[in-house]
């Protein structure tokens, strides 16, 4: 089903009668049984202020529109949203409904923060057919409960997004990447640690094991980022070989889409972990293939199919499975179990908003 | 504001709820003599007032689930409190209630710079957290108006923000971990360290609940490094619509200064009368603040200014030392002791789309006019979150009722303009009624719901947040079956 206006959207769910394989392009890999609905049919811009860094669109509008539409006005999605397609080998189209519902951030997450903290409103149908809008487009907005966060990330189980408004930032004038070549990972958390702690706004810190490279990446005005990048350089020569490297927009368009598992056999995992506890969780989880983001606190790894990594991973924190066969996936499950009293508010959410339980029913519990 | 009438059949059990009450708490943590349950009487929304029927001030979690446990058997309304400065009269108690205030819990729990978190007790105040980190030049990024005197259970509650929330965001941006009591004592930990809730975000959601959903006792908040060095300019504009052109163009130049704030001439006035900063006397006054090494801070600065010259402005400043930057954040700051001075007031924070703001300003003067009470306009304008401060004599038999219709009259043309009615203060008591102009009912039934999960027996700060008669059915099933 591919509803081309709200009001069928509202008619698709409240007649549904068995359930729902909600997705926007179907990118991501969150695959359920179910009737597909799809809201790629409810595309388009509705609103754009540049001068209040706000965009409202309709769910199913393109990712590649949007950030077309904004670079033409010198503005960004500044969370920087992971295309999926690569490391999945999906096809299709990625909508800003999906980014919203799937709450997807790259690299630049640690700086300004995740989809989620840019979402400003949203329009859903819940599970019984009913309409509900949250937030607006303003930027701060504390009337009422915020069902936008919990909107977002929720991955359609509580309701399909039908439109969504956000904040945009500017596009910086210039960036620079810092490399410190040579080091352990144990070394690569520190060189992180450093420049996450520093004055100097930085807004992309990775390390690739595989390289022995860590990677710190600085945005703005071509004056403060030479600055910086000068700053960086001499600031971290005391872990290693440092100096400003020339590989810009693609090295870290590789980071965001986790370019080194790209067309390779085996599962895909992402876990979020406190970024110190990266040294001991590679540790535990004994796996060959991993790589950091996040200043070593989001964790990609690459094992053979059907490795249960959760039962390894004693640090606090989360694992999804982000690609793997249909076995696996319902075997060990796409999201981390939540602890007994969280998982019990969560069935209790999607029972009120979800009564029928039609919406990408079992995806998160 | 109507709150509801207190039960007698809760009443009743108050010597009973005190005893079971004592037995989980060290003995100065319960407060049932009258005449001290009557300094938790109200916030700092003071026009309101209501003694609760007891008030306990635990030291730790634990004692906080057991005070929720008991209040929860025997059906008796709990209302949270941090320090008490919600402008929203978001703690404010009814007569049958118990205050339940986190301000003994205040310690810091863990420090940890490599991760750029702390940990606290949510008693601690906003600003001793940023004092507990600042030895090593980092700090926590939102600074509420109120942030000396108010606490972090507060700031969640409210999902407070501040004048520098333009570059660093509001509470929910920075809160990363919660423990949280709910109702029936269930002690949950939500979040902590790593970045983004594994499953639902519930963490967004708690923030922001007024204290409806669970009492939060420990929070992992982000901290930041400080910035190398940060410098405002002022800039005066003899027309509120230049003034907002101006901030719109500043924004749209891709410059994002870490605060925008903008006062009108009633604010001028008063506040250059009271602190003296040598403010032009104009219609509208910029503030504007960037960051960074002073070589960042001067290009981020020839840029704005030469915005600000392209609109003619009657006066431009720029700070060239730390006195001028103190004596241009002087008169700003305080805006609200000034405005005390001259008269009682009521300070909104409705928010707009930034490019309605010389609408809304034409606006409020009209009403100003309709009504026959003066205005000044204070307000963040880079993220359009207004502050109207609302002069009235509180003496003045119908001053009061007269000042808040025209209140929500500002309100409601926030709404209207594709605004909402309170960016970072609350709903509490004071926009409850105001809800159904923002959402249909539908949409507010979707907030209930939430409610109905986390607390069931709507038993904590139950009347707050949405109207009296949307919550009746909920609370009177409640109450029924007692």
């Amino acid at each position: 089903m591919k509803p081309e206006t709200e009001a069928e959207l509202v008619e698709m769910i409240a007649g549904a009668t068995g359930p729902l394989a909600i997705c926007g392009g179907g990118t991501r890999g969150f695959d359920v049984a179910g009737e597909g609905l799809t809201t790629s049919g409810l595309s388009g811009v509705e609103l754009y202020e540049p001068g209040a860094m706000t965009m409202v669109a309709r769910a199913g509008t393109p990712v590649a529109e949007i950030e077309a539409l904004l670079a033409e006005n010198g503005q960004r999605l500044a969370f920087e949203p992971m295309d999926h397609r690569g490391l999945l080998g999906s096809e299709g189209v990625p909508t800003i409904g999906g980014v919203f519902a799937a709450n997807v951030s790259g690299p630049r997450r640690i700086q300004v923060g995740a989809a989620r903290d840019f979402l400003l409103g949203v329009r859903f149908v819940d599970g019984a057919g009913q309409v509900v809008k949250n937030g607006g487009r303003v930027m701060k907005n504390v009337t009422g409960y915020d069902l936008v966060k919990l909107m977002s990330g929720a991955h359609g189980t509580l309701g399909v997004l039908s439109e969504v408004s956000f904040k945009v930032l500017p596009l910086p004038e210039a960036e620079a990447t810092v490399r410190v070549a040579d080091v352990d990972l144990e070394v690569a958390v520190q060189v992180m640690s450093a420049a996450l702690g520093s004055p100097f706004d930085v807004t992309g810190a990775a390390y690739d094991p595989a390289l022995r490279q860590a990677y710190v990446r600085v945005e703005g005005f071509a004056g403060a980022v030479e600055y910086r990048a000068g700053r960086l350089v001499s600031d971290l020569a005391r872990f290693g070989a440092t100096q400003q490297v020339d590989e810009r927009a693609e090295l870290w368009r590789g980071i965001r889409d986790v370019a080194a598992f790209q067309g390779r056999e085996g599962d895909v995992w992402r876990i979020s972990v406190k970024p110190s506890d990266a040294v001991a969780l590679a540790e535990q989880l004994q796996a060959e293939e991993v790589q950091f983001d996040w200043g070593g606190g989001l964790v990609w790894v690459l094992v053979p199919a059907g490795t249960d990594l959760r039962a390894r991973m004693t640090v606090p924190g989360h694992a999804t499975l982000t690609r793997a066969g249909a076995e696996t996936r319902a075997q060990l499950g796409q999201f981390h179990p939540e602890p007994a009293p969280l998982a019990a508010i969560s069935a209790g959410l999607r029972a009120k908003f979800d009564p029928r339980g039609i919406l990408n029913a079992g995806l998160m519990g | 504001m109507e709150m509801p009438s207190p039960n007698p059949a809760i009443l009743a059990r108050k010597a009973d709820l005190a005893v079971k009450l004592a037995a989980v708490l060290p003995a100065d943590a319960l407060i049932q003599d009258e005449m001290e349950t009557r300094a938790y009487e109200c916030d700092a929304l003071t026009a309101y007032r209501c003694p609760p029927m007891l008030v306990v001030l635990p030291r730790t979690t634990q004692e906080v689930s057991d005070v929720l446990r008991i209040c929860h058997q025997m059906g008796v309304p709990v209302v949270p409190r941090g320090a008490g400065t919600s402008l929203a009269g978001g703690a404010l108690p009814t007569a049958d209630c118990v205050i339940l205030g986190v301000a003994r819990m205040n310690d810091v729990l863990e420090t940890d710079y490599d991760n750029r978190i702390i940990r606290v007790q949510t008693g601690r105040t906003n600003l001793s957290v940023s004092g507990a980190v600042e030895e090593e030049d980092f700090f926590y990024a939102p600074d509420p108006s109120s942030q000396l005197a108010c606490a972090i259970a507060g700031n969640i509650a409210m999902n407070s923000g501040g004048a520098h929330c333009l570059k660093y965001g509001v509470t929910t941006n920075n809160l990363m971990g919660v423990t949280m009591v709910m109702m029936d004592g269930t002690v949950v930990e939500i979040g902590g360290a790593h970045l983004d809730a594994g499953g639902l975000d519930l963490l967004g959601v708690i923030c922001g609940s007024e204290g409806q959903l669970g009492v939060v006792t420990e929070a992992t908040l982000r901290i930041l490094r400080k910035p190398e060095g940060a410098r405002p300019v002022l800039i005066g504009y003899d027309s509120n619509e230049v003034a907002g052109a101006c901030v719109s163009d500043i924004i749209k130049a891709g410059v994002l200064p870490v605060a925008i704030e903008f006062m009108d001439r009633p604010c001028i006035e008063a506040c250059e009368a009271f602190a003296k900063a040598g403010y032009p006397m104009c219609e509208a006054l910029l503030i504007v603040e960037v960051e960074g090494s002073e070589a960042e801070i001067d290009h981020q600065l020839k840029l704005i200014t030469d915005i600000a010259r392209s609109h003619n402005p009657v006066e431009l400043r720029e700070a060239r030392d730390a006195d001028e930057a103190g004596r241009i954040w002087l008169g700003r700051k305080s805006a609200f002791g000034a405005m005390g001075q001259i008269n009682d007031y009521m300070c909104l924070d409705g928010t707009i789309p930034v490019t309605a703001l010389p609408l809304v300003l034409r606006r409020i003067g009209e009403l100003s006019k309709e009504f026959g009470l003066d205005v000044a306009n204070v307000f963040h304008a880079g993220d359009g979150n207004m502050h109207p401060l609302i002069l009235f004599d509180a003496n003045k038999v119908g001053d009061l009722e007269l000042c808040e219709e025209f209140g929500a009259e500002i309100l409601k043309f926030c709404v209207e303009v594709g605004g909402c009615l309170t960016g970072e203060h609350g709903v509490g008591i004071e926009k409850r009624d105001l809800m159904l102009h923002q959402y249909l009912p539908e949409d507010l039934e979707a907030q209930l719901k939430v409610k109905d999960v986390f607390d069931p027996q709507w038993l904590l700060n139950p009347a707050k947040v949405f109207p009296l008669s949307v919550t009746e059915g909920r609370r009177a099933v409640a109450i029924a079956a007692e």
